[in-house]
């Protein structure tokens, strides 16, 4: 199953959409988080269930979003590619890999771009869960989920760094300047 | 019996699988094959190559399997070497 996972993504080259999605929507899914919570903190809300229901609305969106954009344009495309080669081969492949890859890839993208902004979102509302279910932390949980959405960021940057063979901590850091200045906008703009 | 020893098939096939992919699926269909792949030519989306297999008793409809699942296309046989393996009828006594 996993080899021949691996060998549909390597036959119709889709590690790099793969990786690009996820870092790509993963990127989305911390930062409407990051801007979800800093605008209750801004506005002092105080409810964290309703803090959470509505984070977590946003989450389940953003997931279904990726989900389904992901598939709807990732098909097209293979689609398109598959008639390009069967032009150029003039045979049917459609009972090939080349056919499997067109149908099973365009899943498997959907599932990384759909599931990234979901996953990253539930991990940096854990903070809020665990206060809810009478976990106590040493911080308030925005404070908490906003230090977790921080390090997710950080964490992409790095990955982003590492793909790219620079500086992994200055990836890093460039991507949690984005994040400042996302924060800085939200308080100047929805602070008064 | 008549077993295909060796054979010689002019193929069609995108880039995609490798030509080392594409000679390693092949000879894992069958548990002796050897397999000599050359690329005769190529274009800006598929590649002519020239494919010799040898082997103890070859399935061809096998190898033929491999090809179109791996999305190749067989243009011709252009070689074969086949042996008969028909055993001597016993003399009447």
């Amino acid at each position: 199953m996993l080899d021949q996972i691996k060998f549909l993504l390597k036959l119709s080259r889709s590690h790099d959409i793969m990786r690009r999605y996820f870092v790509v929507n993963g990127f989305d899914g911390a930062l409407t988080m990051l801007g979800l919570i800093i605008g209750f903190i801004v506005s002092e809300a105080d409810d964290l269930s309703v803090i959470l229901s509505v984070c977590l609305g946003a989450a389940i969106a953003l997931g279904m979003s990726g989900l389904s954009s992901a598939y709807i344009s990732e098909s097209a495309e293979r689609k398109h590619a598959l008639g390009k080669l069967e032009r150029a081969m003039i045979s049917d492949l459609k009972a090939s890999a080349h056919g499997d890859a067109t149908r099973q890839v365009p899943l498997l993208i959907a599932l990384v771009n759909g599931l990234a902004p979901l996953l990253i979102s539930l991990f940096i509302l854990l903070p809020v869960w665990l206060v809810i279910l009478g976990v106590p932390l040493p911080l308030p949980p925005l404070y908490a989920a906003i230090i977790v959405a921080l390090f997710i960021i950080f964490l992409l940057g790095v990955f982003l760094g590492r793909i790219a063979q620079i500086s992994w901590l200055r990836s890093g850091l460039q991507t949690l300047l984005v994040a400042a200045l996302t924060a800085v906008l939200i308080y100047l703009f929805a602070g008064h | 019996m008549v077993s295909l020893k060796r054979i010689v098939l002019d193929v069609l096939k995108p880039h995609q699988p490798n030509a080392l992919e594409f000679s390693q699926a092949i000879a894992a269909a069958g548990s002796d094959y050897r397999v000599h792949l050359i690329v005769l030519e190529m274009d800006e989306n598929t590649e002519t190559i020239q494919i010799e297999v040898s082997g103890e008793a070859i399935d061809f409809a096998a190898i033929q399997a491999v090809i179109k699942d791996q999305g190749g296309s067989l243009h011709s046989i252009d070689e074969v070497e086949v042996q008969s393996e028909t055993k001597p009828e016993a003399r009447p006594a």
